[in-house]
């Protein structure tokens, strides 16, 4: 027990960089196992987490955009939409890396492009907006047109309209298929260090050390079940996460209005 | 050349994949929806769980459990004599005779034996998703229709396979449509798998060539290459989201859902 305390102690926090330097090499315990894999969540949290929240607003832009009327701001939505959504995010990354790579040569603007913190983050920032701007420009066409004719009738137009009548109907009615994403977000979080952009110094993330293990091993049977393991808690916490927002966003309507279960469908693979 | 027959081996990958994930998925859905409770356990486990767990650890996890399970089967058939025990600390030894494939065989054997393991994992994961998509089709097959099928003195069996069967594919069109599209981007995964596909020929080849090693130097041309997978991968969805649109506009002609109704008032 105490031991595993010291392990703790170790390498908690390895994945950023504090704590012992080496990785086991031999003797793996089941304490290293977790957490080592524990600690390279971090990343995955990190990832997830910021990308979303700023893919959030990228995202409301997006939709409105593809909603405009403007044909410039149309196209270029759409356009966008078209390449995040089209092609595989593997594929995406491994371009954006390479492409750091080149810009790097030109401009030393870019040296921390190429790290995964911020290059792996602005892809999956850009990527995660493109797939939530279609989910809200899908909401946005669903508003009822009721709601609409109703701020009209009490004078509300421009921006008090949106703010107070369009926006807040846009975000309840996407909510469901917005926690899918988010949920399917985390998940494409770990296929940044198996995408060209380096674990430098071994700071990556949980699968990055679940697959250390595997190799190390040879034996998958131990760290890929303690990894699912915590890819599901992880999914649970978001569910409730994203249910209290959404039990928010509904708080208005009658009770039986609210019972739309959210149903837990993520794509998986982008 | 290679860069060439690796977007052949995405193609064979996809046709290979599509049909046995469907024939798994379904196989899923008919466990789940068993009478007997530890087939339905069986068939609902089997969807939640892949479903559940980021699919690029179920590729790397199946892929070596998958050989060692072959390896491991191999060596009790074979060497039933075998006196030291699978698992030494770190190591996974199994006779010669159990090595999967022989440690003799060329090196293409080598190859095609990968290529299946990854195929085989595709199939798996990706017939998880399938199963889920089936499950709730067969579900969302109108009540009257099966309640119709029994009055007419139809088992249960029967019932199925008639009705159920031909009608739930309507249901079950977007979830399958989108599922491809799910596949087609899964498919450079391979790459993390040891199958020499495209993305590994992109490296190769783009990376930066000194005149010592070949006759055509260049810089890093890495970008470019990817940019090509790029394009490519965004026609084959937009070609793949054509053709599906169509295929739906056909399944819908005649259905009682909304889609078949605005068809027909389309029409007349």
């Amino acid at each position: 027990m105490m031991e595993c305390l010291d392990t703790i102690a170790d390498y908690g926090l390895r994945s950023i960089g504090i704590g012992e330097r080496l990785l086991p090499r031999e003797n793996f315990t089941l304490c290293q196992q977790f957490t080592l894999i524990g600690s390279g969540m971090l990343w995955n949290i990190y990832f997830g987490v910021l990308s979303l929240l700023a893919g959030f607003f990228l995202a409301t832009a997006v939709a409105l955009g593809k909603a405009a009327r403007n044909p410039v701001l149309r196209k270029s939505s759409e356009w966008f939409i078209f390449i995040f959504r089209g092609s595989p995010l593997f594929i995406q990354f491994f371009f954006a890396y390479f492409l750091f790579l080149a810009l790097k040569g030109q401009y030393p603007f870019f040296d921390p492009f190429t790290a995964a913190w911020l290059g792996a983050l602005l892809v999956l920032f850009l990527n995660t907006s493109a797939y939530t701007g279609e989910i809200f420009y899908g909401a946005l066409q669903s508003i009822p047109k009721g709601d609409i004719e109703a701020a009209d009738a009490y004078g509300l137009s421009g921006w008090s309209r949106f703010r107070r009548v369009i926006w807040p109907t846009m975000l309840r009615l996407a909510w469901p298929a917005y926690t899918n994403e988010a949920i399917f977000l985390f998940h494409s979080t770990t296929l940044v260090y198996f995408s060209g952009f380096p674990a430098w110094q071994q700071k990556g993330d949980a699968l990055y050390y679940a697959s250390y293990f595997a190799d190390k091993t040879f034996n998958p049977f131990v760290p890929y079940p303690i990894l699912a393991g915590y890819f599901i808690l992880l999914t649970l916490v978001i569910i409730t996460l994203m249910g209290r927002i959404g039990a928010r966003l509904n708080r208005h309507l009658p009770q039986e209005a609210k019972r739309t279960r959210f149903r837990f469908r993520p794509q998986l693979i982008r | 050349m290679g860069f060439y027959w690796s977007f052949l081996t995405v193609l064979t990958l996809l046709a290979i994949t599509a049909p046995l994930a469907l024939i798994f998925g379904f196989g899923g859905a008919i466990a789940a929806r068993s009478t007997i409770a530890p087939l339905s356990w069986f068939g609902k486990g089997y969807i939640a769980i892949v479903r559940g767990v980021p699919d690029i650890a179920f590729f790397l996890f199946f892929v070596i459990a998958l050989d060692q399970g072959i390896e491991y089967l191999r060596h009790k058939i074979k060497c039933p004599d075998w006196p030291d025990t699978i698992r030494q600390g770190n190591d996974f030894i199994v006779c010669q005779a159990a090595k999967m494939p022989l440690g003799n065989a060329p090196q293409w054997v080598h190859e095609t034996y990968g290529y299946f393991i990854a195929v085989f994992t595709f199939a798996i994961v990706f017939g998880a998703f399938a199963g889920n998509v089936l499950f709730g089709a067969m579900r969302a097959v109108p009540k009257p229709q099966i309640e119709t099928a029994e009055a007419y003195g139809m088992t249960r069996r029967q019932s199925f396979w008639r009705i159920i069967v031909p009608q739930m594919w309507v249901y079950a069109l977007p979830g399958l449509g989108n599922l491809w599209m799910v596949l087609i981007k899964a498919t450079p995964l391979l790459f993390l798998l040891g199958v020499e596909d495209i993305v590994y020929w992109a490296r190769e080849l783009g990376g930066t060539k000194t005149p010592r090693f070949t006759d055509y130097p260049h810089g890093d041309w890495r970008v470019w290459y990817f940019l090509v997978l790029l394009v490519f991968y965004l026609a084959f969805t937009r070609l793949s989201e054509i053709v599906l649109d169509r295929v739906m506009r056909r399944l819908t002609a005649g259905q009682a859902t909304s889609g078949g109704e605005a068809q027909r008032r389309a029409a007349a």
